[in-house]
């Protein structure tokens, strides 16, 4: 059985019933890294909160480890290990203290389980006496790390980890999430940075409380149906509106420094020739100094294609 | 239990890592004991004086020695008018005028009577009302001084003078410390008690570490009993430094026992924690929950008898009075501290506190399930 299933999960908040999660279904594999992928406001940290039996959902059903959130919260709250997206440990304890404090808590000990946090201990260890509240952003991710796992819970749940860290201390971060991988540990982490979404297993694409697309990334980017160019000129604001106009284009977007469009794929044309035409196109609307070259599609591509078909079935459907 | 052992140790940890709890602990007692009692005084000195004298005779100086000597009045003026005094008034400079007439003396003794003047600066009640009071009385007893100078003692007095000879029980000598300082020691507990409960649990639900705990298997009562024990023990604590201060700087030893002291205040602090509890499941911020205590410590202590009596409060004040916890402390404490009250005497108290204890206490839990 799957660690983590949700059923149909739809969360509303306040009087005006906005919707948050809007029936959510998916399923997290044994030993998973799987990842929750979107923007802020998206509904990631209510799936957490709903999974971790903080907040009750207002309809369906989810299990963690075949316990209900609801009926067996209980035994959910012995097997998980939850790190929230803001620092929360005793700011006025030492890093050794809060350490001690929740193992304790759940009947375990630091010697117990200490191989499980060793390496990211160690990094920490100098500073055992030193208040948690007086750590760095990075250190404190790693204290709040280690409490999160110190009594080996099976499911791991980590939300937003890497927001406000460093880059360095980010792709530490997920190195450590590898490692712990090994150790066959589910672990469900969320991440507004479409860049991670590639170190997860598999990941669900999230927006406005609804499921977009959950698959591996690989899968997901080699399910993007278009082709897809990066343009570069001098006059960016032009560049967009004039792609927007393109015959045949699903999409031009903003993508760093550079304009994403997308093509529909037909036979017909040679890629050669099509980029001729495009450039032509773009010579004939007075953008002269354009360049072009044909670019892989990433997860953000896939995001924001999924996106706007979502928005498209959604003003369709009213 | 184990689970308890390390709630308790975490919290006694944090709270004495807070220098500033550390250091309210030791000198909130000691302060509010030294300062209020001997600040506070409800006994009225140095009230400024202003004579205006038309007569300029031994008998007038005599009567100002009387009322200077009294050590209630500071001699500020002599006046020439009434107006000019007044004028003093006005620029707050006295308090109390006396205007003595021409020929005081001679009309005293030839008619055997005559009159004065006292005008009384009103804006301070409690002053203008002792005040006058006070220079009443002294010329009072001036009167009588000079009757038995001016009228030769007869085999009977010739007026039939009800003397009236008064004995302070329970605080013979009327000290202001005495009655004070009790009430001083339960206002002590309620503030320590009802701020760091309301404030301790809200800055956990500020800091995120709340949830934290609420997704260990650490029980709701395992965790609420965690952090009322700690601040239970704080309260016993600092009452009794307070009761130390008292014998040492007052002189101030309990009448009755210990053990009622100590129960009834054991009792009182439930209560009390109860109530702070009950705040902090209403507050998301520190800020809300310091404020809505304030509102309450207000009430707590200056509608339960500490420096007014409830019985002469009028009948709503009453009312509000009977569902203030700490007046029953602040009773309580007077009556073991000065009257030596015991056990039976206490038990309406008791019940009343108790009541109080549970039902804040189960509010408290209810609420608390609800908002988690």
């Amino acid at each position: 059985m799957e660690p983590v299933i949700l059923h149909s999960i739809t969360k509303t908040y306040g009087k005006e019933k906005k919707l948050a999660v809007d029936k959510v279904s998916f399923a997290v594999k044994q030993g998973e890294l799987f990842g929750l992928i979107g923007p802020d406001g998206a509904g990631k940290t209510s799936i957490f909160r709903i999974l971790t039996t903080l907040m009750l959902a207002d309809s369906g059903s989810a299990t963690v480890e075949g316990f209900d959130v609801v009926k067996d919260f209980k035994e959910i709250r012995n097997c998980i290990g939850y790190m929230p997206g803001r620092f929360s440990l005793y700011q006025d304890l030492t890093v050794e203290e809060n350490l001690k404090f929740f193992a304790t808590v759940f009947g375990s000990s630091i010697r117990e389980n200490y191989s499980l946090i060793h390496d990211i201990y160690v990094q920490i260890e100098p500073f055992k006496s030193r208040r948690a509240g007086k750590l760095s952003g990075g250190m404190k991710q790693k204290l709040a790390l280690c409490c999160a796992l110190i009594h080996k819970p099976s499911v791991l749940f980590l939300d937003e980890p890497t927001t406000g860290v460093d880059p360095v201390s980010r792709k530490e971060f997920w190195q450590m999430l590898k490692q712990l991988k090994q150790q066959n540990i589910t672990i469900i982490v969320s991440t507004p940075y479409m860049d991670e979404a590639t170190l997860c297993d598999r990941i669900a694409l999230i927006q406005n409380g609804s499921i977009l697309s959950v698959d591996t990334p690989e899968a997901i980017v080699s399910s993007y149906p278009d082709l897809l160019y990066a343009v570069k000129a001098e006059n960016y604001y032009r560049l967009i509106t004039e792609l927007g106009r393109y015959p045949g284009a699903s999409a031009a977007y903003a993508f760093g420094e550079h304009v994403h469009l997308a093509l529909k794929r037909d036979k017909g044309h040679l890629q050669e020739a099509k980029k001729e035409k495009i450039l032509s196109y773009l010579a004939g609307a007075g953008i002269k100094d354009a360049t072009l070259k044909e670019t892989k599609p990433t997860i953000e591509d896939c995001f924001i294609r999924l996106l706007s078909r979502n928005e498209y079935e959604r003003e369709t459907r009213q | 239990m184990r689970t308890l052992k390390f709630l308790l140790q975490k919290e006694f940890r944090q709270i004495l890592r807070n220098k500033t709890i550390r250091m309210m602990i030791f000198f909130m007692p000691v302060a509010q004991l030294l300062i209020i009692p001997l600040a506070a005084d409800y006994e009225i000195k140095n009230i400024n004086l202003v004579v205006i004298d038309h007569d300029h005779s031994p008998y007038t100086q005599k009567l100002l020695e009387d009322i200077t000597a009294s050590g209630y009045f500071k001699l500020t003026g002599y006046c020439s008018s009434f107006r000019e005094a007044l004028e003093q008034v006005k620029k707050d400079e006295a308090d109390v005028l006396l205007e003595i007439p021409e020929g005081f003396e001679k009309n005293l003794i030839r008619d055997n009577s005559n009159k004065l003047f006292i005008a009384v600066n009103a804006i301070n009640g409690v002053k203008a009302g002792l005040g006058s009071a006070y220079i009443s009385s002294i010329i009072r007893k001036f009167n009588e001084k000079i009757l038995t100078e001016l009228i030769q003692p007869d085999r009977f007095n010739r007026e039939q003078v009800i003397e009236i000879t008064a004995s302070n029980w329970f605080n013979p000598e009327m000290s202001y410390h005495v009655f004070m300082v009790p009430g001083i020691l339960a206002i002590l507990v309620t503030m320590v008690g009802g701020f760091l409960s309301a404030l301790n649990i809200v800055k956990e639900k500020e800091a995120g570490t709340m949830e934290q705990i609420n997704v260990t298997p650490i029980k709701k009562h395992h965790f609420i009993i965690g952090k009322l024990i700690p601040f239970w023990v704080l309260g016993n604590l600092i009452f009794t430094i307070g009761l130390v201060i008292a014998r040492l700087v007052y002189g101030i030893v309990p009448a009755g026992s210990l053990l009622v002291l100590f129960t009834c205040t054991s009792v009182y602090l439930l209560a009390l924690l109860g109530f702070g509890l009950l705040i902090s499941t209403f507050c998301e911020t520190q800020q809300q929950a310091m404020l809505i205590m304030f509102f309450f410590m207000m009430i707590f202590i200056l509608m339960g008898g500490l420096y007014t009596p409830i019985d002469s409060m009028p009948e709503w004040a009453k009312v509000i009075s009977w569902l203030n916890p700490a007046s029953y402390l602040i009773e309580v404490v007077r009556m073991v501290v000065l009257k030596g009250s015991d056990f039976r005497d206490v038990v309406p108290h008791l019940i009343k506190l108790s009541f109080f204890t549970i039902a804040l206490n189960s509010w408290a839990i209810l609420n608390y399930r609800k908002t988690n």
